[in-house]
């Protein structure tokens, strides 16, 4: 009864609507490319959530090791002069 | 519009309601039949679109076979109080879902012909029926494409499932001539040019079905002993035990609403 | 193993994380304990969908009307779909479904006692939407701020979707119940059946739940089993004066004090038996599920090999 391999896992992206960007909705089993974007289809857009879909298996998706967020992410935050509120400029004005 | 272009009668068009509604609301039984049983849950999901695809198109097209009829029947009147005599649905639809590759290869058969068919009966001269081939051939579209890669995916796999795509071919091959044999109203609405005429779409249904078959591996069987009258009521064994669970619960409370 | 000095530390900086309302993600480092607890709660709520579709899925081809077919229809489908969005909350955690299928028909994950109930009349439908899909949400609502992430976000999609489950099993039985006499009758009946089921669906009293503490402290869950049940009860009472129909509870009624209804003593030697395997329709629930498990394999094995021999192909070329 059981397989020595279930069919793989892909990662689900969905574009709600024009002009927003694919986020990552969840993940699903399919034997291989077209049926994955059948079955995201019929799971993650049944009540019409999504106008367009990416599948990507969830092998090649290479993630962050959350033990080096500190590296990764921390040295940003003392960088305030990325951020427009930074600057200071005469209140009157539009810029 | 010309003189030469007479209405739909009312009878006709009841009719032609009726024989396309009849296929939907079968066909969607059948499919909602799997529910619990599929091979996959991502394929119990994918089942159910379909039969609620074809349970939307079959409601549609029976209220408007009630209403051009006009003796106040409605979708529910029309699918709970007829008894098998009267439906209208082709035989292939009625056929037991069997294994997966015979629920396939009905879907695959039944699909390309719908999808055809609604594609013509979109630009037809009768309103609501292009009103609802319009919508309808969208979701037979994907039905189709669902069908076709189950298919492909059944023939070219396993020797298992290449043996039973096979045989799927030769019990449900026999159904196929019955779809493009039209009932008189179908002529009539065909003359009219509120329904496409069989022989417009058949040669379209044999090269897109030729087509996934070579792909898949599989051929047409060479010979069948054709099989039809559903179109005129003469159904198989089968219908009448569907319809039996179908209306049992509805037909014991005459006068309840639900 | 010993918990090493920086397990320890680990297990602190976790249980502080937590304590901030910090949501736990899958690749962070987390207690062993609370990834088995984590991955066996999610599972048991994957089976819960996957087998409750199997009572009201007796319904579908006997549906009274089309309407309540496609509605029905629609359901069931969700929970399929439910099941699919928590077993892939489940795999986060380093399991496979396959695994958990596994322990499923093995009888070593339980489900949901509720559903080896069976459905005995049209009107069972429209119970389990108000009473069953009620408990359910209001033990899921709970759920969306549960501390991992992933089963958290599935439970927030989940509740969403599910909103409709338990407002179309109030209008059926709203249009049975001032239906015909049969119609009520058959109503009542369901009612009086699935009444105390549902109630049992929060657990054991927190008295005799032994897992309550540790999965509060965790945060994976957020309201003890009593509340839960409390609230479902305070909410129902008054939908069941509306619908017209009668709860099976001669003690139930109004506490000032409290400001709560006292309801009667659950049946908890029921419960065990049915959680134990006695239930109505435990075996036939897991036969119907390895059926369809079995039955399936020749299809799923087809489309691997179909794929195998694509990949071998585009290899080649």
């Amino acid at each position: 009864m059981s397989e020595s391999d279930d069919w793989p896992l892909w990662e689900v992206f969905l574009r709600g609507r024009r002009g927003l960007a694919h986020q990552h909705v969840g993940s699903l089993h399919a034997p291989d490319p077209e049926l994955a974007l059948q079955n995201a289809r019929d799971l993650y857009t049944r009540r019409g959530e999504g106008i367009s879909i990416w599948v990507v298996r969830s092998t090649e998706v290479h993630a962050s090791d959350p033990d080096d967020q500190g590296p990764l992410f921390d040295p940003p935050a003392d960088k305030a002069y990325r951020h427009p509120t930074f600057y200071r400029v005469p209140e009157d004005l539009q810029l | 519009m010309t003189a030469q272009v007479a209405e739909l009668s009312a009878v006709d068009l009841h009719e032609a309601a009726l024989e396309l509604g009849d296929d939907c609301l079968v066909l969607s039984h059948r499919l909602a039949e799997w529910t619990t049983h599929a091979p996959e849950l991502e394929e119990e999901v994918a089942l159910a679109n379909l039969a609620l695809d074809l349970l939307g198109q079959a409601r549609s097209l029976l209220s408007l076979a009630g209403e051009a009829e006009g003796r106040g029947r409605d979708e529910d009147r029309l699918a709970y109080w007829r008894d098998d005599r009267e439906f209208r649905n082709l035989l292939l639809v009625e056929q037991p879902n069997g294994d997966f590759a015979v629920t396939m290869t009905r879907q695959l058969l039944f699909s390309a012909y719908q999808e055809l068919l609604y594609e013509r009966m979109s630009s037809g001269t009768e309103p609501r029926l292009a009103a609802i081939a319009a919508k309808g051939v969208m979701e037979a579209r994907y039905h189709l494409e669902h069908a076709r890669l189950w298919v492909q995916r059944l023939g070219g796999g396993t020797e298992e499932s290449h043996r039973r795509m096979r045989r799927a071919l030769d019990l449900l091959w026999p159904y196929t001539k019955e779809l493009f044999e039209p009932t008189e109203a179908w002529v009539r609405a065909a003359d009219q040019g509120a329904l496409p005429p069989l022989s417009s779409i058949e040669g379209s249904w044999r090269q897109a079905i030729q087509a996934v078959l070579e792909s898949s591996h599989l051929e047409a069987p060479p010979f069948s002993a054709w099989q039809s009258g559903g179109r005129r009521g003469r159904h198989s064994e089968h219908l009448g035990h569907l319809l039996a669970e179908m209306q049992h619960l509805h037909r014991s409370h005459p006068n309840a609403s639900w | 193993m010993p918990p090493t000095y920086s397990d320890e530390s680990r297990e602190l900086a976790f249980q502080e994380a937590i304590d901030s309302d910090r949501t736990v993600e899958p690749r962070d480092w987390m207690p062993e304990r609370y990834r088995s607890t984590m991955i066996r709660q999610i599972a048991q709520h994957a089976h819960s969908e996957i087998i409750g579709m199997q009572p009201e899925g007796n319904w579908i081809t006997r549906a009274p009307s089309l309407r309540r077919k496609a509605i029905l229809l629609a359901k069931v489908q969700d929970e399929a779909g439910h099941g699919l969005y928590l077993y892939a909350a489940a795999e986060t955690l380093g399991v496979e479904r396959r695994e958990l299928t596994d322990l499923l028909l093995a009888g070593r994950q339980k489900y949901s006692s509720i559903f080896n109930y069976p459905t005995l009349t049209w009107a069972d439908v429209g119970a389990i939407g108000w009473l069953v899909d009620g408990a359910a949400i209001t033990n899921q609502l709970a759920l969306t701020k549960t501390s991992y992430g992933p089963y958290a976000r599935a439970m927030v999609r989940i509740c969403r979707e599910e909103s409709f489950h338990q407002r179309q099993g109030f209008e059926l039985l709203a249009e049975l119940s001032r239906g015909t006499e049969a119609q009520h009758e058959m109503a009542q009946d369901a009612v009086n059946r699935w009444w105390w089921p549902a109630l049992m669906m929060f657990g054991p009293p927190d008295a005799e739940s032994p897992n309550t503490a540790q999965s509060m402290a965790w945060k994976i869950k957020r309201v003890s089993n009593d509340d839960l049940r409390q609230r479902f009860v305070d909410m129902t009472v008054p939908q069941a004066r509306a619908l017209g129909l009668d709860l099976p509870d001669p003690e139930l009624g109004w506490n000032e004090t409290r400001g709560h209804y006292d309801f009667g003593p659950i049946d908890w030697e029921e419960f065990r038996e049915v959680v134990g395997g006695h239930g109505p329709c435990n075996l036939q629930r897991i036969s119907v599920r390895r059926a369809a498990d079995e039955e399936g394999a020749w299809v799923r094995e087809a489309a691997r090999a179909w794929e195998g021999r694509q990949q071998g192909r585009m290899s080649a070329a």
